[in-house]
């Protein structure tokens, strides 16, 4: 921990945000954090604000109020001194269609100010599996590859803390396990946080260590996966996600 | 993983490289880019360079006047790469939805212009010298004829464009790609105050006023003046330098503005969706 940082890579503090004056929140008072090594998800209907709430985490968005701070710094007016260390994916993202796999990385390992370049595409590569496809324009590549080369290029700066959004939305089951393994094995041995968003349930419920559960710009449960399902007496996290988003809806009524 | 890695610094070399090196990748597989950069300069080239061979047979007409038509098309062609240059870079980031990329990564805004204005000076660099080397070849028209002159007619004209490209790409950024059509038309409506292929005195008095606020307008009254009378208004060549920082003053400052708001509204956010 560098110093003047604080131990939570990511703490959100009473975050608001609306897109019009008079408008609904989409974010309303969300409090958080993520701490080194692990990994967090968050899920919720479409609409309940996660994308808001990851905008505003990686400094596209301010929020109208409370802060978001990254390693100690407040990204509403600090964004460039962390940005080397953290990094994003999407689905909703792509990448120059007309360049090969390796120029893309390329390119984005020269924007990231990286040195050793050469070395680390190779290594973001082989741990996507990319390797037969390096020179292979992004155009012609799979749906499932393109996605993989999304998340290789969020690897390309070695980040500490990597949102992915949705990452295995496109994949098909083999290669949405095979991707979950590189990604655990990467927040085991380097210690990296990761956050994530899912409608996959099952998925979550494998892979994340705490989650955070959203609904109308609101946090509505937060815990580790067996704690939730116990303190909601659910079997599995599909049936505590439409029992949390029903309580809600009978409650505004 | 090295949690004590320092922040990219301000000043660093690589992503703008980084950002150039994308561009020139896109343009090196691309038929369709390289025709933009030489198709368009070569049939403006043919149509009045055939214009100047017809009025060179009109004995009222003095030979100097007719070849600094030739001059004019290349210059104009120069301060319409320019502008289209960095809009149009922006277009790509936008249509490939590849801007958030760019957005999130560890360079400000100012980066994405700087590597603009790199790719720009590349692609003006290539279409003026093709241009050039034709205009010498088909027309025996020498734009080196304007000696030194010609770096500084250039760099103002270059600083110009950039300084529309970068106020047309805030407003693509504001309003989305309904104002993409801005990024090849903005440049036009400075045209007939630019005195490309006429003098200001001709111009009516209110086209002649707005015209006295716009670069160009001046550097085409030194171009001729070079090739007609063989010297150089300092004097205007200088006004078109203070209009140019005045322009790429207001230009950085509505860009930075837009981002800015862009950040509380979000707009950005939906861009090419």
């Amino acid at each position: 921990m560098a110093f003047g940082e604080t131990p939570e890579v990511l703490l959100a503090q009473e975050v608001r945000k609306r897109y019009t004056k008079d408008g609904p929140w989409a974010v309303d008072g969300i409090s958080l954090d993520l701490r080194r090594g692990e990994v967090v998800s968050i899920v919720g209907p479409n609409g309940a604000g996660k994308s808001t709430l990851i905008q505003m985490m990686l400094g596209l968005l301010v929020p109208d109020s409370g802060s978001i701070r990254i390693f100690g710094t407040d990204m509403a007016t600090g964004r460039r001194k962390v940005a080397h260390r953290i990094n994003y994916a999407s689905t909703d993202l792509s990448l120059p269609y007309s360049l090969t796999v390796r120029e893309n990385l390329m390119a984005y390992a020269l924007i990231y100010n990286m040195t050793n370049i050469r070395e680390r595409i190779e290594k973001v590569l082989v741990a996507l599996n990319l390797e037969p496809f390096r020179d292979v324009r992004v155009g012609r590549l799979s749906t499932g590859q393109v996605a993989r080369m999304g998340i290789a290029k969020a690897l390309i700066n070695d980040p500490e803390l990597l949102f992915l959004d949705e990452p295995t939305a496109t994949l098909d089951p083999e290669v949405s396990a095979q991707l979950r393994a590189t990604l655990q094995g990467m927040v085991r041995d380097r210690n990296m946080t990761l956050l994530y968003t899912s409608h996959n349930m099952r998925e979550v419920e494998r892979f994340s260590d705490r989650l955070y559960l959203m609904n109308r710009g609101r946090l509505v449960a937060e815990g580790t996966v067996p704690a939730l399902m116990t303190r909601f007496d659910t079997e599995d996290l599909e049936a505590l996600f439409l029992q949390m988003v029903q309580r809600e809806r009978e409650s505004d009524e | 993983m090295n949690s004590s890695r320092p922040p990219v610094p301000l000043l660093a070399w690589r992503p703008l490289v980084g950002i150039l090196f994308r561009q020139i990748v896109l343009y090196r597989r691309s038929v369709p880019r390289w025709m933009e950069i030489f198709y368009w300069p070569l049939l403006d080239l043919l149509v009045w360079g055939f214009l100047t061979l017809y009025l060179k047979k009109i004995p009222s007409f003095m030979p100097s006047a007719v070849t600094s038509l030739l001059g004019a098309l290349l210059l104009w062609d120069l301060l319409y790469r320019a502008q289209q240059g960095i809009s149009v870079m922006f277009l790509e980031e936008i249509w490939s939805k590849n801007l958030i990329h760019l957005l999130i990564a560890p360079i400000t805004p100012f980066h994405v212009v700087g590597g603009a204005v790199l790719s720009s000076i590349v692609k003006v660099l290539l279409s003026s010298s093709v241009a050039a080397f034709l205009a010498y070849l088909l027309f025996s028209f020498r734009i080196f004829s304007l000696g030194l002159h010609l770096f500084f007619f250039i760099l103002a004209l270059l600083m110009m464009g950039w300084a529309l490209g970068i106020l047309t790409t805030a407003v693509i950024l504001r309003y989305g790609q309904e104002a993409e059509v801005l990024a090849w038309g903005v440049i036009f409506l400075f045209q007939p105050f630019s005195a490309v292929f006429n003098p200001v005195s001709v111009l009516p008095q209110v086209a002649a006023d707005i015209s006295r606020a716009v670069p160009a307008s001046y550097v085409f009254e030194g171009m001729r003046s070079v090739l007609v009378q063989g010297r150089l208004p300092v004097g205007d060549l200088m006004m078109a330098f203070l209009l140019d920082i005045l322009y790429a003053t207001v230009a950085l400052f509505v860009y930075s503005r837009v981002i800015t708001r862009a950040r509380q509204k979000g707009f950005h956010l939906k861009l090419g969706s």
